[in-house]
């Protein structure tokens, strides 16, 4: 089973590079950029099967690794 | 008083504290490697500084995750001495034994510098030997250590004096809210400071500044 995981800063956390990232592409001429987030983003592949049991267990790997649930958001999609 | 110094991939600041805790306790730390289960006896546990993992995924993320530092969490919850320094405080942090997180220096940059740092609470293990508001000088390299938290937590922090180090107004090299440099846990047997103290205690150091700290360890 497939999954893709999203992760990202929460609100009100500062994203220095995501600042910088818009910075640049503002001088690459793309205007109106009004903000750019810079996240992460996981694929995972696991050998469980059943589909609750694997939202199970991955929600546990965000909550013990994956992000740091005091500065990030995540967000589990099943394929 | 008898220490030990965890060493994990990527760590390269080991020698310096080691160094640095001899030289001012007397005795050699054991230095302990992090696949370890458990910790020697010992008072004082000391996670130094580097780029453990590589800093992969965020820094400290999977060194916080590794055998050894499930038995640092459960003996300083029972009252154990811990100092993280540096890529140590990110682990420890990560590890949940202090509260908030370190992010990106808010200018991008990697810092290596001398910076000068208040003492704003004397009453810890590791700061008792100074005077309190007194301003040392103190090395910081770090690319990750804008310290952020939660108000609630920012507004406990102040309120019960654990910000234990603070950056000198104006001299705030990352972006750390409140000038936040080191700050300690509720019970202030776990304290994380981002500037590297073992680097400035002896006349090669150019100053010794820092080390009334590890004088500290002693009287604790």
């Amino acid at each position: 089973m497939k999954a893709k995981i999203k992760v990202t800063l929460k609100n009100g956390v500062l994203d220095p590079q995501g600042k910088a990232i818009e910075g640049a592409l503002g001088s690459l001429g793309f205007n109106g950029v009004n903000s750019v987030r810079q996240g992460k983003f996981f694929e995972v592949e696991l050998a469980e099967t059943d589909k609750a049991k694997a939202q199970a267990q991955l929600k546990q790997m965000c909550e013990k690794l994956i992000a740091n649930t005091v500065i990030e958001n995540y967000d589990i999609e099943l394929a | 008083m008898k220490s030990a110094v965890l060493l994990f991939p990527g760590i390269n600041r080991e020698t310096d504290m080691v160094a640095a805790l001899e030289k001012t306790t007397g005795v050699k730390p054991h230095v302990v490697w992090h696949t370890e289960t458990t910790l020697p006896k010992v008072d004082l546990v000391v996670v130094p500084g580097g780029f453990s993992y590589g800093d992969y995924l965020r820094c400290g993320a999977i060194a916080a995750r590794s055998p050894i530092m499930a038995d640092v969490k459960a003996k300083a919850a029972k009252g154990l001495k811990v100092i993280g320094v540096c890529n140590g405080f990110q682990i420890i942090t990560e590890a949940g034994l202090l509260p908030g997180a370190l992010v990106r220096n808010a200018q991008l940059k990697f810092v290596c510098k001398e910076v000068r740092l208040r003492i704003e609470n004397n009453r810890t293990f590791f700061t008792n030997k100074m005077a309190e508001g007194a301003v040392v000088s103190c090395p910081v390299a770090h690319g990750e250590g804008n310290y952020i938290c939660d108000p609630e937590t920012l507004q406990e922090l102040e309120g019960e004096g654990r910000v234990v180090f603070r950056y000198v107004e104006g001299t705030n090299p990352n972006g750390a809210m409140s000038d936040i440099a080191g700050i300690c846990n509720a019970a202030g047997n776990v304290i994380g400071m981002m500037p590297h103290p073992e680097n400035m205690i002896e006349a090669l150091h150019g100053k010794r500044d820092c080390l009334p700290l590890f004088e500290s360890l002693l009287a604790a």
